[in-house]
Order: C-alpha cells, then sequence, then structure tokens
C-alpha cells in the first residue's frame, strides 16, 4: 500500500526509471567515481539498474516517513543488492569514498524530476526532497557498513590464521619437541602455545622440549612470566624443558629486570640445546669423517 | 578407604594412583597408609600416578606435595606421573609449581629413573 507522502516519488521511479538510471551514470561519471576502469558500461547500468528496482520496491512496501529503518524486512532486497554491489565493488578497488558517492549521485536525477513536478507547492517539494536524502543518506551509509564488516573479517580470518602458524611444535628426535617462538608472546598467544606443547608432549611422551626464542624480539617481564609458567607446567608434565636462543641482550635485559629463572635450563644457542637434549635421551652427536 | 585410591607394590617402589573422585578425606587417610606402608616394606621409591585427575585444586595440589614430602623424608625417592595438559596448566596457574617434587611422563620413565638411581 503506498503511502500518501511517497506517490510523488514512486511515481516518478516508475514511469521514469531508465532515464533515471541514465542520469544516475551521468553523475557519477561527473562526480568521477563511474570506474568505467573497473567496470564496464553494461556492469554499471547493470548494477543501477538493480539497485533503482530494489530501491522502488521499498519505497512501494515500507514506511518512510517517521518509521523509516533500513533493518526492516520491506527494504531486505535492497540491502542485500546493495550488499552485493559494495562488496564487488570493493573487490575491485573501489573506495569507501567513491562507494558512497557512487550511491549519493543518486540525488540529482531524482531532485530535478521532483522540481518539475512540484514547481508549484514549494512546501510539498522540500519536503519530499528531505524524504529523498534522508533514504539515499541511509543507503550511502549502509555501503559503509558492509565495507567495514567486509574487511574485519579479513583482519579476523587473518589473525586466527597467523595464531595458528605461529604455534608449531616440532618433534626433533624420538622423545625431543622443540617450540620455535617468533614475534612477540601476549598473554592469548602464550596460552595457546603452553596448550599445545602440553598436549604434544602428551602425545609423543616426549622427555625433553626446547623453547627457543632466537625470534622473540623482546622479553619484558610479562613475556619471562609466560615462558617461564610454560616451563614449569612441561616439568610438572615430567618433561624437561630447556629454554634456548637467550641473546646476549636478552640475557642483560633479564638480569636487569631481576628475572629469576630458577632450575629452568637455559642456552644461548639451540645448538647447545639439542646437544644436551640428545645426551638426556641416550644419543649423542659423533663426526664420523673429516671433511 | 583403598577402594578409591590404590597402592601396589611395583619391583621396588609403591606405585599409588589417585582416582578422579577422590575425596579430601580419603586423600587425607592415604597420607597415613602410605607413610606406613613405605616404613613396613622399606622400599627405595614412590610413583604417584595421578593420570585419572582430571581436576585440582589448591587442596589436592598441596596434598600431591605434602605427599612426596613424606616419603622423601622416609627415604623413599617420589615421583608424580602421568600429570595431564590441563591439571598442569591449573597448577601453574595457581601458584603451585611443586619445586621439591620430582615428575615423570609416566610410570615406565619413574621406573627405569628408579633403577638407574
Amino acid at each position: 500500500m503506498p503511502h500518501s507522502s511517497t506517490v510523488n516519488i514512486l511515481h516518478i521511479l516508475e514511469t521514469d526509471f531508465s532515464m533515471i538510471v541514465e542520469e544516475w551514470l551521468g553523475t557519477q561519471v561527473h562526480e568521477g567515481v563511474k570506474r568505467s576502469d573497473l567496470f564496464s558500461d553494461a556492469e554499471s547500468r547493470a548494477q543501477n539498474a538493480e539497485l533503482l528496482k530494489s530501491f522502488a520496491k521499498g519505497v512501494r512496501n515500507a514506511a518512510v516517513d517517521g518509521d523509516f529503518d533500513l533493518e526492516d524486512a520491506a527494504w531486505e532486497d535492497l540491502r542485500a543488492v546493495l550488499a552485493d554491489v559494495t562488496k564487488e565493488r570493493v573487490k575491485r578497488g573501489v573506495t569507501p569514498t567513491e562507494m558512497a558517492t557512487f550511491v549519493l549521485a543518486l540525488k540529482a536525477p531524482l531532485f530535478g524530476r521532483l522540481e518539475a513536478r512540484l514547481n508549484d507547492d514549494p512546501a510539498s517539494l522540500i519536503r519530499e526532497v528531505l524524504l529523498v536524502t534522508r533514504l539515499v543518506d541511509a543507503f550511502a551509509i549502509y555501503t559503509n557498513e558492509v565495507f567495514i564488516a567486509e574487511r574485519e573479517q579479513v583482519i579476523e580470518r587473518q589473525r586466527e590464521e597467523m595464531l595458528e602458524l605461529s604455534t608449531p611444535v616440532v618433534e626433533l628426535w624420538d622423545r625431543v619437541l622443540t617450540l620455535p617462538l617468533i614475534g612477540t608472546l601476549d598473554s592469548a598467544r602464550a596460552q595457546e602455545v603452553m596448550e599445545n606443547l602440553l598436549q604434544t608432549i602428551l602425545e609423543r611422551q616426549a622427555e625433553v622440549v626446547i623453547v627457543d626464542i632466537t625470534g622473540v624480539s623482546t622479553v619484558d617481564t610479562q613475556v619471562a612470566q609466560h615462558l617461564l609458567r610454560a616451563a614449569a607446567a612441561v616439568r610438572l608434565m615430567g618433561a624437561e624443558c630447556i629454554i634456548s636462543g637467550i641473546s646476549p641482550m636478552i640475557a642483560q635485559t633479564m638480569v636487569q629486570l631481576g628475572i629469576d629463572v630458577g632450575t629452568v635450563s637455559t642456552r644461548s644457542s639451540i645448538r647447545t640445546a639439542l646437544a644436551d637434549a640428545l645426551k638426556t635421551v641416550g644419543y649423542s652427536i659423533q663426526k664420523n669423517r673429516d671433511s | 578407604m583403598s577402594g578409591i585410591t590404590s597402592i601396589h607394590l611395583v619391583e621396588n617402589a609403591l606405585l599409588v594412583s589417585i582416582h578422579d573422585d577422590v575425596t579430601d578425606t580419603e586423600i587425607i587417610d592415604l597420607q597415613d597408609t602410605l607413610s606406613h606402608r613405605i616404613s613396613e616394606e622399606n622400599v627405595r621409591g614412590v610413583v604417584l600416578d595421578i593420570s585419572a585427575l582430571e581436576i585440582v585444586d589448591t587442596f589436592v595440589g598441596r596434598v600431591i606435595a605434602q605427599l612426596a614430602g613424606i616419603s622423601r623424608l622416609l627415604d623413599a625417592e617420589t615421583y608424580v606421573v602421568g600429570m595431564r595438559p590441563a591439571v598442569a596448566v591449573t597448577l601453574v596457574e595457581l601458584g603451585m609449581y611443586l619445586p621439591e617434587t620430582k615428575t615423570a611422563l609416566s610410570l615406565t620413565h619413574a621406573l627405569s629413573q628408579l633403577r638407574r638411581a
């Protein structure tokens, strides 16, 4: 059931549909956001027609005055089309500003027609212009939200991948594991690393674990705390923990910070740590011939 | 009493298995029974198997440390074996590092350590 306030705009949309699409395209060219380098004319036209069709449908079915709400079920089609178009354009490298301007360009052709139609009734004209402005602005804001949501998904996915990649426990030899730590060690990662390490100890029945911190850029009290706690948990499970890769710089920092490693063995390089670990499990490295 | 926690003589050591649903009174009773058996049977070592233990609190943590302390005083080398990862993490988070207690991965490891000693 069309509302009285939307009769004019609806009439314009229905009678002048293809002309509006063309003019909308024209404004986009004028504003420099059509991006003909990324989208062919036919594609742009199809996108615009699709958007305008859903727009008309929304206007026909939804409340557009006081109760206007883009989340309303009547706007579902338009939301879906807007989201699709935004994703497609973002994927091809359109910026959020260009995307918003692209949608806002719809105002010009609509305003022109409203003006022609309501020339003798300025009060109605202003009312209708306000109405259209609210609608189109809401669409533009919505495209921005879609854009941000899309980016956030990417960031979240990358974060998860990084977390997975950053905690590999490697079996160096029978009953000898190593955990090369790289980057920064915050609480969330330390927890993940520890759980992963303990689980692998259980599975492989490892007796010695070498935690190599060559790739850890800085060791502050918190990082040291995490390392020592991991070492304590490893010991409680019945395995031995060696922390290797302590650079001269880190050794100095740790002493200056007053960090007491207690009974945890520390080595400067993974080389010596490996030799010690193999000795503990009953192997030795021997040179076969002079090279 | 000993239906829940069992004590068996394995080689020259007492194997103590602590079950998951052990109650606070049972674990106190265990201290008493174990200390008597160590002195009567003159064993070389004690192996506390806690692989069935899924949940620990500070009380259980302290009792484990005490059991190990008692055995050590009675000249029996004591190993805590089979601690689950979750239990180890919990104990560390509770600040109970059990520094005086020897640990081993499993009964086999503890026995071979005892044999070597």
